[in-house]
């Protein structure tokens, strides 16, 4: 079975920090929540609290970006843009400063309800001028996400895992370079995040059914290599599936509806997430349920994509083993 | 060189010349920023001819066209920082919290030899980096401050890596005191005195007046000064229009707290005319040619100068 990571992020943080003179940590007020509390205490001198008052950190930021530094702002995601939203974009996106937002809790990662769930932070961050976006799927892209981040010639917004993170893969993310996990022609699954242990479980159970699934991780959702998907999509026969822990609207399935038209790709595309509603609060495997973003949801997705029913039922997927790592014969495919 | 730039002009005829190419400019133009001049003059006129270490320009005296905003793929990208000197360890840095002083903070730039006149005409037209609400790349402008009460924090920001760095120079923040009804210019003082943050010093104008009007009748935002020594500041009242008191407070030592100078100022020192538009002075558009007119020759008057000659 897979293997579980307890906090990856924590130790991944320390060294890249340590090795990089100019990274500092600043944390507004959730910093065991974000697993940087061990750093407060071993390495004072490069943590910065700034308090609940994520506004001035924006600007305290770009400050500190403009004296060279680059600072990495821990917070669940939801806060990184919501409330300063105006300071990330003139004190940090606008002016390009190095500052790395790395945003706990992505989506329904967390039971605290709206107030907590950043549904529609890739749509907003997708829309800011100079911005990346980089997302973990996995433990090994948890532990390779600060230097990845770090790479950005300018402000990066991360969404990642904390706690007990599973193990899918065995290479550190790669700026820019989509995951190939299946390499099937009847039909593309597009993932990211969580949803793509969930898309691995149900392209098992499909590939029993015989259904030939293509299946790709996206770490990089901006900047997009369009070229390249736009080849997967025409490796096909079939249409597009994307399963999303984030609105429909503005995230990767609409990244790829985009990719889609403009190069226009005349395939079905079928778009899995929140669907223009907020969540409310409860466990992870709940709401993935509830708001149709577990490999059942992807399943019936993948029925509605091909107008055919594959008899697939909640029992094969939880027998469907996601592989311990899981050497993917073109893991860093293309 | 430096020495000589810096002290051609007292600061006093620094700031008469700052009040009298404003009104030029607003005349010329049918409306502007005058008042911000009437209040601003003293100030921004001591800090550029005294108070800031700054080194000599290193942009043309004649700005040069906007040319694109930081991108990618915009490698030569450069802010408008170089009119107040280069960056070095030892050398301050200002920022213009309000950006709607911009047509002010220009008026200074030319007063203390810092760009040439001609970038006044530049100013708020189209292709032009000389903009209305400062930009980045608009003379004298390091950031983006149009979005009010973001300067300061950006201040602590650069000063708290600056002291990691063991530089020596200040970085200085020139607010509006309307930036107080932002919630951020709090925690901006909270955080400058949580981390000592004390090269940081602020002179901010206190002049009672926002877009809507006076403040009070906007939001009423209380006693500042002492809002801002509970929150951590060290704070020092004086007039606006007495460059002996501002010499007096900067010298106020504030270990291991940021200083503000709150500078009582009059919206309509030094062209009394302007009271008559009170309490709408944030962007004073004249009425009719009228008004204009009399505007042209008592303010003139006020200034001891001759009446613009305007194109009608």
């Amino acid at each position: 079975m897979v293997e579980m990571v307890s906090r990856p992020y924590e130790a991944a943080f320390e060294k890249h920090a340590m090795a990089h003179d100019e990274v500092l940590c600043l944390s507004a007020d959730l910093t065991s929540s974000c697993e940087i509390d061990k750093f407060r205490d071993n390495h004072p001198e490069k943590f910065l609290s700034l308090g609940m008052a994520e506004q001035n950190m924006m600007s305290f930021a770009g400050g500190l970006g403009l004296a060279g530094y680059r600072p990495f702002l821990h917070s669940f995601g939801v806060f990184l843009y919501r409330r300063p939203y105006d300071q990330l974009m003139a004190s940090i996106a606008y002016p390009r400063r190095k500052v790395r937002l790395m945003g706990f809790l992505p989506g329904i990662t967390t039971p605290g309800g709206m107030t907590h769930q950043a549904i529609e932070d890739v749509s907003v961050m997708r829309s800011i001028p100079n911005m990346t976006i980089l997302e973990t799927g996995d433990a090994t892209e948890v532990e390779s996400i600060c230097e990845a981040a770090d790479s950005i010639d300018g402000p990066v917004y991360c969404r990642v895992l904390r706690g007990s993170v599973p193990r899918l893969f065995d290479t550190p993310i790669k700026v820019g370079e989509m995951r190939e996990l299946e390499t099937g022609n009847d039909i593309l699954i597009v993932s990211s995040g969580i949803t793509t242990e969930e898309a691995m479980r149900a392209s098992a159970a499909l590939k029993g059914a015989g259904v030939s699934v293509r299946h790709l991780h996206l770490n990089t959702i901006k900047p997009f290599d369009h070229k390249t998907m736009l080849d997967h999509i025409a490796s096909v026969k079939g249409g597009v599936i994307t399963l999303e822990n984030h609105v429909v609207d503005g995230g990767i399935g609409s990244l790829m509806a985009e990719t889609m038209a403009d190069a226009g790709v005349g395939k079905r595309l079928v778009r899995l997430g929140l669907k223009d509603t907020y969540a409310h609060g409860g466990s992870r495997a709940y709401l993935m349920r509830y708001y149709g973003l577990d490999a059942l949801a992807l399943v019936h997705g993948i029925e509605d994509l091909m107008g055919q029913k594959f008899g697939i039922t909640e029992d094969d997927l939880s027998a469907a083993r996601v592989e311990a790592v899981h050497s993917l014969v073109k893991a860093e495919g293309l | 060189m430096e020495q000589t730039r810096r002290n051609e002009k007292t600061t006093e005829e620094v700031a008469l010349g700052i009040r009298r190419r404003v009104f030029e400019h607003s005349i010329r133009n049918n409306g502007g920023y005058m008042s911000q001049a009437c209040s601003a003059a003293e100030q921004l006129a001591w800090l550029y001819n005294e108070e800031l270490n700054l080194g000599a320009p290193t942009l043309p005296m004649i700005p040069k066209p906007f040319e694109g905003v930081p991108h990618k793929d915009n490698p030569d990208y450069h802010t408008g920082a170089g009119y107040n000197g280069p960056v070095a360890p030892d050398l301050d840095r200002l920022f213009i919290a309000p950006a709607h002083y911009a047509l002010v903070a220009y008026a200074t730039l030319i007063e203390t030899g810092r760009m040439a006149p001609e970038g006044l005409e530049m100013f708020n037209k189209d292709g032009s980096s000389v903009e209305m609400i400062g930009a980045e790349h608009s003379p004298g402008m390091e950031v983006h401050n149009g979005t009010l009460g973001i300067g300061l924090s950006t201040a602590a920001g650069l000063a708290y890596g600056r002291k990691l760095r063991g530089d020596t120079g200040n970085v200085w923040v020139y607010m509006s005191d309307g930036e107080v009804q932002e919630g951020q210019t709090w925690e901006a003082i909270a955080a400058c005195a949580h981390h000592k943050i004390d090269n940081v010093k602020a002179i901010m104008d206190v002049n009672r007046q926002q877009c809507d009007g006076a403040m009070d009748s906007v939001m009423e935002v209380g006693d500042i000064g002492r809002k801002m020594e509970e929150f951590g500041a060290k704070v020092v009242w004086v007039n606006a229009h007495s460059i002996d008191e501002m010499r007096e407070a900067v010298k106020t030592p504030h270990p291991g707290q940021p200083l503000i100078i709150l500078a009582n100022s009059s919206p309509f020192e030094g062209m009394p005319t302007l009271e008559e538009r009170f309490p709408r002075l944030h962007y004073v558009r004249f009425k009719s040619e009228d008004e204009r007119a009399r505007f042209n020759i008592e303010i003139a008057e006020s200034l001891g100068i001759d009446p613009i000659d305007y194109a009608h």
